[in-house]
């Protein structure tokens, strides 16, 4: 051991796998400790049995068809803008810290919170849904097709002759290899495409989501329930309906059924008010920027902004994460055997499937809305939410690790092969896919605030229906950072533990057919 | 005879760790050389030593068969001219190649057995078809010199001798790490064996026999 480690070592526990997830649980039981976690509804039981009842008789005749039809053509164009463009970035992501810096701002703020300013510019129009999703997904494309690139297999780019072209070289041995990867991404991006695309209509884009939410209002079940089916049609068969070869008649189709938009005067006259004076601090638009008496108003005007709605809002965002953080790990680990042939046999292992799969095509916007409508407003639907959805992500992952784990002839069965091989053999990836969630967790947490919970979305829609666009996009920033500065820690912890090399995205899952089980394909996850 | 590269005490290695030992080897135009030893003597380093000092003038033939695997076995062979047609015509051939080009690479599947293979996609051949496939771009390259890093290890002797057969006869100096002894002395005229990082001998393949060579595997 080295002097620097052995200092090192007097002021920090060393960090491996069981005190990171001490210190994770420590964290969290704090925070559930200030979290407020009431159910806050009189009859929370009584509203349940109706929407149960709602649930298992859909009124499949009351679906509103455009709906249907806009959250898809909406979808399709937003993934193909951000897929083209991501492409395009991805080729320099490597070598321009400015575009990974770029790349990482645009995916750091919610499609939501996109949707939220584009609004102010384009209305209420399929410019606004198109490039809600478009935006933040192009960062996501550009850093997924970029590491797509630097782990590709490139035996075959050594053996061309000396005096290739470098054009010749990436059509012949580049592009082929990962077109199929790319595709296949880009493809599963849609069906992350639909989920933000319906959560659009509940702030009034003509999506699936704007019905849901009067309908979930009205409490009118039959018809929320016979959307929600329609959707996890859409999602479940969208490996018919979304291939390479139906792209251009997708993209053709979509372009022909858009609505028109909805008010909002010239977007062009829209953005440039937006830019030149909505954004900017209020006390800022057209005073001296050179007189003092200008800076110390901006001081006057920022410094309650930091104290009573940034900090709260990051405190509350960080509070909901950590404590949702954590039960996602619980949730996972408990949910994993059960699409594990080991321990749920050849019966059990495709119904806790479709369990799981069920679980992470519900769009958390949606269940943490229909989770308040039953318990009233707090921090418990979020969590619930959050750590469901994302449980059933690392669960279904984890499955597919133990499925492909070689166990002894005479290892133990049940109980004791879970807590003695299967856990522990696994729980470095286990880290790895719980670290690479949390980020996306704080982003989630931050975007509930629309719904009420305390986050700082809260304060960012408050913002924005009180018209101070500078307030909101300050907050916007914030949010930004407090989500980068989480990514860059996890990625830090995880160097630390080793685990950073271990795969994070659902395409890397170990497919079943090496596991010599049935043919699966790999999923890929929403957000990478 | 002019010689083609000529390596003085020359050392190799991977990070830090050195893999080659005082190299002393002047390889002449027009040789036939088989470099011989078992796994990890050496043999991939000589050899891509050599293939740097030559790079422009050599079709290589790697150890794994190296191809794209989701383009079709017509393209792969086509790979090893990229350098030789314009860029445009490169990618007119992705989408739409000539009837002569067609033709000529079905000519150089012909040599290794694998015309009927020309567009299938190179992903689905077995292991022993796609070292075909790579022994036909490396053909197709049609250097003067060809470096083969055991370019018949996935095939039986019988087409691995018809292999190297057609490769001695397209190639005007051929280098090839290979492991099976007779399968050198038939087509080498010079066998050069490695050791842990040295050349532990050097002589005309016709002044060898196999038995000197056993020794050399651990056998």
């Amino acid at each position: 051991m080295t002097d620097a480690m052995a200092t090192r070592t007097l002021f920090l526990p060393k960090l491996g796998y069981r005190s990171v997830s001490g210190l994770f649980l420590l964290v969290a039981t704090v925070a559930l400790a200030l979290s407020d976690l009431a159910v806050g509804a009189l009859n929370p039981w009584a509203e349940m049995r109706r929407l149960i009842g709602g649930l298992i008789r859909p009124d499949l005749l009351s679906i509103e068809v455009m709906s249907v039809v806009w959250t898809v053509a909406f979808a399709v164009l937003g993934v193909a803008i951000g897929a083209s463009v991501g492409f395009m970035l991805a080729l320099v992501f490597a070598r321009l810290r400015a575009v990974r810096l770029l790349c990482a701002f645009l995916r750091s703020v919610h499609e939501l919170f996109w949707a939220l300013l584009l609004i102010q510019v384009a209305g209420l129009s399929p410019t606004t849904g198109i490039l809600a999703v478009a935006i933040p997904y192009s960062g996501i494309f550009a850093k997924v097709f970029a590491e797509m690139i630097e782990e590709a297999d490139l035996s075959a780019e050594r053996v061309l002759p000396a005096g290739t072209s470098t054009i010749s070289r990436f059509a012949y041995a580049r592009i082929p290899e990962l077109a199929p990867q790319f595709w296949t991404y880009t493809l599963y991006r849609l069906e992350c495409g639909m989920r933000s695309t319906l959560v659009l209509g509940f702030i009034g884009l003509p999506t699936i989501g704007f019905h849901l939410d009067s309908f979930f209002k009205q409490g009118h079940y039959r018809e929320a329930a016979a959307l929600l089916i329609a959707f996890y049609v859409l999602i479940g068969t969208r490996r018919l309906w979304a291939r390479p070869a139906t792209v251009p008649f997708l993209i053709v189709v979509s372009l022909l059924v858009l609505p028109e938009a909805i008010g909002g005067g010239s977007p062009l006259a829209n953005l440039l008010r937006f830019v030149t004076h909505d954004i900017v601090p209020a006390p800022l638009r057209g005073a001296d920027l050179l007189a003092f008496a200008t800076w110390a108003n901006a001081g006057a005007w920022l410094w309650p902004i930091i104290t009573r709605q940034a900090v709260p809002g990051v405190i509350q965002t960080l509070v909901l994460s950590q404590v949702a953080l954590v039960a996602m790990g619980l949730i996972a680990l408990v949910l994993f055997p059960f699409i594990c042939r080991r321990f749920a046999g050849r019966f059990g292992q495709p119904l806790g499937r479709i369990a799981l799969v069920v679980a992470r095509s519900t769009p958390e916007y949606m269940l943490v809305y229909v989770l308040i409508q039953l318990l009233g407003p707090s921090m418990l639907p979020a969590i619930i939410a959050l750590s469901l959805h994302n449980g059933a992500i690392v669960g279904y992952l984890m499955g597919r690790h133990a499925d492909v784990l070689d166990y002894r002839a005479d290892a133990p069965r049940g109980l004791n092969l879970y807590c003695y091989e299967t856990v522990p053999r696994l729980y470095g990836q286990f880290l790895a896919y719980a670290l690479y969630r949390w980020e996306i967790i704080l982003r989630e947490s931050a975007i509930f605030g629309i719904l009420g919970v305390t986050t700082l979305g809260y304060y960012i829609d408050a913002a924005i229906s009180e018209f101070k666009l500078d307030v909101a996009v300050l907050l916007i920033l914030v949010t930004a950072l407090l989500s980068m500065a989480v990514d860059a820690f996890s990625r830090g912890l995880r160097r630390r533990l080793r685990i950073d090399t271990m795969p994070t995205r659902l395409s890397e899952a170990p497919s079943e057919a090496r596991a010599g089980g049935l043919i699966g394909e790999g999923r890929v996850p929403c957000r990478a | 005879m002019p010689a083609l590269v000529e390596l003085r005490k020359a050392s190799a290695g991977y990070a830090g760790r050195a893999v080659l030992h005082d190299i002393d080897l002047t390889i002449n135009a027009g040789e036939r050389v088989a470099v011989m030893g078992r796994s990890g003597a050496g043999k991939s380093t000589l050899l891509n030593l050599i293939h740097a000092r030559l790079a422009d003038r050599v079709a290589l033939i790697p150890q794994a068969a190296a191809l794209v695997k989701t383009l079709s076995v017509f393209h792969n062979v086509y790979m090893g001219r990229l350098d030789r047609y314009p860029t445009w015509y490169n990618l007119r051939t992705l989408v739409w190649p000539t009837r002569r080009d067609v033709a000529e690479i079905e000519g150089t599947l012909e040599l290794v057995g694998l015309a009927d293979k020309l567009f299938e996609q190179a992903g689905t051949l077995s292991g022993g078809q796609q070292q075909r496939a790579s022994v036909a771009r490396a053909l197709y390259n049609d250097r003067s010199i060809v470096i083969g890093d055991e370019p018949v290890s996935a095939l039986d002797r019988l087409q691995g001798a018809d292999i190297l057969g057609k490769l001695c006869a397209r190639n005007h100096t051929v280098i090839v790490a290979m492991h099976d002894i007779s399968l050198a002395l038939a087509h080498a005229d010079r066998v050069v064996v490695m050791d842990e990082g040295r050349i532990v001998l050097d002589a005309p393949a016709r002044s060898v026999a196999a038995a000197d060579l056993v020794p050399y595997y651990g056998g």
